[in-house]
């Protein structure tokens, strides 16, 4: 320190105290379940044995009723419904997508919880109740991660009826 | 005031490392079997509220994610202390004062195996003058002892006693880690962690959980045969530099026994949440505990050491003590911050 910092009347506004820890992380057992089967490229989702709903992905625990889901698993397709979207005009790292883009939350067919993803498509088509299909990386680069699905992209199908997916706006 | 109870506590094994289950799958089956073991349903909780820290986690508002554990829809009334379950009970006792609930849950729950837990515990020291000189909890428990030693205040001997005590009386708890016969002999030919403390003086490392059920009044007697009912609850605070507090005695929990009424009547026996063999003893002392007082029946802190679910666990130990008939009155603490800086005391009666 200069002796002129020392000396100097006025408070100290900047001190420096940089703070880093390792961790060794551990996604958990259900969450663990999950990344191992979407890195075959399945999806799995994990039904509340108070009221049957399918939670997706898997999850210890049913956080409506607060009970242990420990049954079997149930595997869903890629294939669902667009309930809401955004359109993205400020740039993200990470997103396989030109800006803009569309952020989607999308009902998985025989799942009562949403997945936020992507969308690819034009802006001027996206609506709520298209149905999207999963657009996934190449085979051969599948990892434990979500990232595996690319995007989401229309099937072109007759949208879903509103009823189908009103629950989750 | 209201009469409150404990009526019920459930608790995970203390593991040095859980495997494979994150935070909130330690807790789950907690929650579950807590619930199930009172007989309530969460339509009969009035108001929630946990203890755990995100830096154990090393994730921003973990602590959200325990209450998939709870079941928080319909919306439930809920809160959050970032301390030890010991907290979030007084929380609890305190909404419950005010008229604001008859029944509480109260939950801790911590996975400190997962980082650094030494290192992380130096960023709650000042973030000025001491944090950046990261000195670790292990480091700052033997500045203490070695300011204990020096003075005459105890001996080397009398802190491995503690551990020789504690992980005997651990050997009838199933959720302990730390259990067994040790001679005081061999403990002490041990080599030193951090002089003047050896490895026996340190609490392990646990991964762990623990819950309670609270119930006021008419409601406790409905829910439990003979509920512990807490009749005096308190916790002071000491000042954050280690330079202005007399390290050699524990003045918060006294003052904390105190208000508490630890001294209105004979202590059955008593939970310490301590982590250190000395500071063990300080609290002993500050309780004013006679040679009757049988401490740590499970074993303490010094046996399982479930970061921010210990020292809720030292209560429902406690209870569980005054519901088997083992003890009409007994007292529970818990600790918080450096060389015991914040403590609480809490006092259960079962008639």
């Amino acid at each position: 320190m200069s002796e002129q910092a020392a000396q100097a009347p006025g408070p100290v506004e900047v001190m420096l105290a940089p703070v880093e820890l390792e961790y060794t992380f551990s996604a958990g057992q259900s969450a663990s379940r999950f990344l191992r089967a979407i890195a075959q490229g399945k999806l799995l989702g994990q039904r509340c044995p108070v009221d049957g709903r399918v939670y997706f992905p898997t999850r210890g625990s049913c956080p409506q009723h607060g009970v242990v889901i420990d049954g079997e698993p149930v595997e869903l397709k890629d294939v669902g419904t667009l309930v809401t979207y955004s359109i993205v005009r400020v740039p993200s790292q990470n997103i396989p997508l030109q800006l803009p883009y569309i952020t989607a939350q999308i009902l998985l067919d025989g799942a009562n919880t949403i997945l936020m993803h992507l969308l690819n498509c034009k802006l001027e088509d996206v609506h709520m109740g298209m149905r999207v299909k999963a657009v996934w990386k190449p085979r051969d680069q599948w990892t434990t991660s979500v990232a595996n699905i690319l995007y989401f992209e229309p099937t072109g199908e007759p949208d879903a009826p509103y009823d189908s997916y009103k629950e989750h706006i | 005031m209201r009469e409150i109870a404990v009526v019920g506590f459930v608790q995970s094994p203390s593991l040095r490392r859980e495997p494979n289950r994150n935070e909130v799958e330690i807790l789950v089956p907690v929650i579950a079997e807590l619930k199930k073991s009172v007989g309530i349903t969460n339509d009969q909780i009035g108001f929630v509220c946990s203890g755990s820290s995100d830096y154990l986690a090393g994730q921003s508002f973990a602590f959200v994610a325990g209450l998939d554990a709870v079941g928080a829809w319909p919306p439930v009334s809920e809160s959050h202390v970032e301390m030890d379950g010991a907290w979030a009970l007084y929380e609890a006792w305190v909404k419950m004062q005010m008229g604001y609930a008859d029944v509480a849950l109260v939950y801790g729950f911590g996975k400190p195996s997962m980082g650094d837990l030494p290192l992380t515990m130096a960023l709650q020291l000042d973030p000025y003058s001491m944090m950046p000189l990261w000195p670790d909890a292990i480091s700052l428990a033997a500045l203490q002892a070695r300011l204990l030693l020096e003075n005459g205040h105890l001996t080397e001997r009398e802190m491995a006693e503690r551990a020789v005590r504690d992980r005997r009386n651990a050997k009838s708890n199933p959720f302990a880690q730390l259990k067994g016969d040790f001679e005081v002999e061999k403990l002490l030919s041990e080599p030193m962690l951090a002089s003047p403390l050896r490895k026996h003086d340190c609490a392990p490392i646990s991964d762990g959980a623990s819950g309670i059920i609270l119930a006021a009044g008419e409601k406790a007697k409905e829910l439990c045969k003979r509920p512990a009912w807490i009749t005096g609850i308190a916790h002071i605070l000491e000042p954050m530099e280690l330079g202005v507090r007399d390290l050699t005695r524990s003045r918060s929990s006294e003052i904390a026994a105190h208000r508490a009424g630890v001294w209105r009547d004979k202590v059955d026996a008593a939970e310490l949440s301590a982590p250190f063999t000395h500071q063990q003893i300080l609290v002993e002392r500050a309780l004013g505990l006679s040679a009757k007082t049988r401490v740590n029946p499970s074993g303490g802190a010094l046996a399982g050491n479930p970061l921010m679910a210990v020292g809720l666990s030292r209560i429902g130990e406690a209870a569980q003590q005054s519901w088997r008939g083992g003890a009409d009155r007994a007292v529970a603490h818990a600790t918080s911050g450096p060389c015991l800086q914040q403590n609480l005391v809490c006092v259960l009666e079962g008639n």
